[in-house]
């Protein structure tokens, strides 16, 4: 009945020893295939991370299903309503009285009171015009003690300007209210998964006497809401920079961007940078560098020469974990990725330089979806996407580097790695889930 | 006010419908997407994604390929695909975009066709209806294209079963039983529309005498064989002793030609059925004869319905506010788990799996009806 049909294809247009891709997209765009890893957060499980706000998405059909369940598999219906776009609505152009009389309309038949809404509004509100100021005008009139923000589901931005991901994690914090500054408080932001207390951002700010808060810390809106008091917001996740960035602009919080790095000299100077910000002394290093070169060592015991596969959901840092890994005499076989940051620069042209056989496989190219999903060693997969497109029980099963930073967090990575090595896992039931961390079941 | 939902889920949409619909059938579906439909329909909609490779993509849209207009880019990528993978037919479906930018997707199957040889379907789905009407259109263009030619009756009264998708019959096993519950009854089946059977199988289905409409989403395709060859159609999903109805009514459409909708006789209704027509539809007509139940059902139909089918109180509803109405007074509610939130407390919930609904998360809990309500009635 269906067979697959992968053995009779060659990997062209899908693979490139990376000697041969460019930065900091490789791949030709064409149509994409979408694999079945799943771990990843969307912008409903992001949303939710404020406490206290209901979320409200306006779409057509078709695109509610998605957050809707998304929304169901956390249990979280309860915060959470849509408003449908039909046909007519498209035609006969009444979005906005769509838009401001459906989200009253579910504000008056809500059980409890929101103390925000967080309104997803769509492509096709894009396309059409929609009047979005008049519509939050009017609803912020209605309702006074609501705070409402804007957020978006509309993919088809994804390769023009923000995406809708950064635009998240924007959105996240766009609710803060202007407060006085504290200047001995710290916000963590941009990141799905909390951040590890034990890294290095977290000890040192501690020394300097600053607290740090991030989002998961907040219980209920009036502690998200002291965030806005922090002096300075610490983001080592790209795609939450561009929230940072409206922060120092919208609250006067100056933006610390300390990019996530798996590299010891960067991270020494990054975190050199943060001690100067912090106005303390930069700690000596060598101990952590001397704990990382143990673990590595250990880990290389453990795992020996086995392949090693790294997708770019585990990490935002790819290429800088490969990078380590190999310069440690780990066997990294391929790296699964459709395009690069520009904090991978600098670890693309090493890897060009050093290892320009190293392949790397795009995750969206059709053929992906027929080439054969084997290895034929034990093979250690760091990433669902990795898992998958190998098949291996082996995985670490973690998106956006687990939360885990810095010194402490390649030795974190380590222990995952070795965790994985040693333990089997079922690849297929734990990559289907949605947004892992999130509660999903 | 309509189209709101506070809490409820909604229904797999049209091009999802024509994704599940051609699953199996060897050829290539292309959403004319940005994004979101792909993961959507993979995570959600279709159980079979995982274990098999069937060839369901993308097409990526982006903001300036929507302004301007770009459907050359389309076209180009379409034929690329089709070149390395050399499907059986190759399907373009639309989204909420290209339908605002009026594309033309049956142009461009045609131009995609004319450049690779291999028939190509384009479909003006939207994202704002239901998966009925994009599997049914699918399967309608199965059925025009691929099903030609007039093939020897078979010896024994035997039928085509229409709109077999995960989305009704999910993969309990109940898309294999529809065959053997009519075999039991002297009914061969000559092809499933569309689990289990390829593309040249349904190719055969001018062979059998009469079509069996399982869900609405095979109508498309039953109209096609009734003008072409002839066949008449019966619509109704074979559940529990109801199948005995279906089969008499399926030897009556053989030997007279007629279109046929058996229906057990409903009054007075304290159970309420909510979900896709015709599934809705049997389901209540079956717990209205069932020799253990003793009690008559209604049903709402909460996906694209004909009015011709309802009996006085049965309804076809979509939104929470259309359906809260019709709610009022039932002793029993049997719907997916998803619905029960807006469900009078005064009212028994049965909760029944419906993957058109609520996607994967009560799958390993759907059971099977076919051949007997049991399970139903332990709970009722």
């Amino acid at each position: 009945m269906l067979k697959r049909m992968g053995r009779e294809l060659d990997t062209t247009g899908a693979m490139l020893p990376i000697g041969q891709a460019t930065f900091p997209a490789p791949f030709k765009s064409e149509l994409e295939y979408s694999c079945s890893a799943r771990g990843t957060w969307n912008i409903v499980h992001t949303g939710f991370l404020v406490p206290e706000a209901h979320e409200i998405f306006a779409c057509a059909a078709g695109c509610l299903r998605g957050v809707v369940l998304t929304a169901a598999e956390m249990n979280a219906q309860d915060r959470f309503s849509t408003i449908e776009i039909r046909e007519n609505n498209v035609l006969e152009g009444d979005m906005e009285d769509l838009l401001i009389d459906g989200v009253t309309d579910i504000l008056g038949k809500l059980p409890y009171k929101p103390r925000a809404v967080l309104l997803y509004t769509s492509c096709i509100h894009h396309f059409i015009g929609c009047d979005l100021k008049l519509c939050y005008a009017r609803l912020r009139e209605r309702f006074p003690d609501i705070d409402f923000t804007d957020c978006y589901m509309n993919p088809i931005m994804r390769k023009s300007g923000l995406t809708p991901d950064q635009l998240m994690r924007r959105g996240l914090y766009a609710l803060l209210k202007p407060r006085e500054l504290h200047p001995k408080k710290l916000n963590m932001i941009g990141n799905n998964l909390a951040t590890d207390k034990t890294c290095e951002l977290y000890t040192i700010a501690e020394r300097a006497g600053f607290s740090v808060t991030e989002i998961h810390d907040c219980k209920d809106y009036d502690a998200y809401q002291s965030m806005a008091e922090a002096c300075m917001n610490l983001c080592f996740n790209p795609v939450g920079k561009a929230g940072g960035e409206a922060l120092e602009q919208r609250l006067g919080q100056k933006l610390l961007y300390l990019p996530l790095s798996y590299d010891y000299d960067e991270i020494t100077r990054i975190l050199g940078e943060y001690a100067a910000a912090l106005g303390t002394e930069t700690p000596d290093f060598t101990g952590e560098t001397a704990l990382c070169e143990e673990a590595l060592s250990h880990a290389k015991t453990v795992i020996g020469d086995a392949p090693v596969v790294i997708d770019y959901t585990a990490t935002m840092r790819p290429l800088s974990l490969a990078k380590l890994l190999l310069t440690h005499g780990f066997n990294v076989t391929a790296i699964y990725a459709d395009s690069f940051t520009g904090e991978d620069r600098g670890d693309f042209a090493w890897l060009q330089a050093n290892h320009p056989d190293l392949p790397v496989y795009a995750t969206v190219q059709v053929k992906m979806r027929m080439l054969p999903r084997e290895t034929s060693e034990k093979t250690l997969a760091i990433g669902q996407k990795a898992a998958y497109f190998t098949s291996s029980p082996y995985f670490v099963n973690t998106v956006e580097c687990g939360g885990f930073y810095g010194f402490t967090g390649i030795r974190q990575m380590l222990l995952l790695m070795e965790e994985a090595f040693v333990h089997e896992k079922d690849t297929r039931k734990l990559i289907q889930i949605k947004g892992l961390g999130c509660g999903c079941v | 006010m309509k189209q709101t939902a506070r809490i409820i889920s909604t229904y797999t949409a049209d091009v999802s419908g024509v994704n599940s619909a051609l699953f199996e059938l060897g050829g290539m579906t292309v959403m004319h997407d940005a994004s979101g439909c792909n993961s959507t329909y993979n995570t959600h909609d279709e159980p079979r994604w995982y274990d098999f490779d069937s060839m369901v993509f993308l097409s990526g849209l982006s903001e300036m390929e929507a302004i301007m207009g770009d459907d050359d880019k389309l076209i180009d990528d379409i034929v690329s695909a089709a070149n390395q993978f050399h499907p059986k037919f190759i399907a373009v479906a639309g989204t909420p975009i290209p339908m605002m930018i009026g594309t033309d997707l049956r142009a461009v199957a045609s131009v995609v066709e004319k450049r690779t040889g291999i028939p190509a379907f384009g479909f003006s789905t939207n994202g704002m209806h239901t998966y009925v009407q994009g599997a049914s259109a699918a399967l309608e263009a199965i059925a025009d294209r691929f099903v030609t030619e007039q093939r020897p009756k078979t010896a024994q009264l035997s039928v085509n079963l229409l709109g077999v998708t995960p989305l009704d019959f999910s993969v309990n096993g109940s898309a294999e039983h529809l065959k053997t519950a009519l075999e039991a009854r002297g009914i061969t089946v000559v092809s499933s529309w569309a689990m289990g059977d390829t593309l040249e199988t349904l190719q055969n289905a001018s062979s059998a005498h009469v079509n069996l409409v399982v869900s609405r989403s095979g109508i498309g395709a039953a109209k096609v064989l009734r003008e072409r060859f002839g066949i008449p159609y019966v619509t109704g999903r074979p559940y529990g002793k109801f199948t005995d109805k279906l089969a008499k009514s399926i030897q009556k459409a053989a030997e007279s030609g007629e279109n046929l909708c058996p229906q057990i006789q409903r009054e007075n209704a304290k159970i309420v059925v909510i979900g896709e027509g015709v599934s809705a539809m049997s389901l209540a007509n079956a717990i209205s004869c069932d020799p253990v139940i003793h009690s008559h059902a209604r049903f709402i139909a909460a996906t694209e319905f004909a009015e011709c089918y309802l009996d006085r109180e049965d309804r076809i509803a979509r939104d929470e506010d259309e359906l809260l109405p019709l709610l009022g007074g039932a002793q029993v509610i049997i719907a997916d788990p998803l619905y029960q939130p807006i469900c009078p407390k005064t009212a028994k919930f049965v909760g029944l799996g419906h993957e058109g609904f609520s996607g994967r998360i009560f799958r390993d809990e759907i059971p099977d009806l076919t051949e007997s309500l049991a399970w139903l009635a332990e709970r009722l």
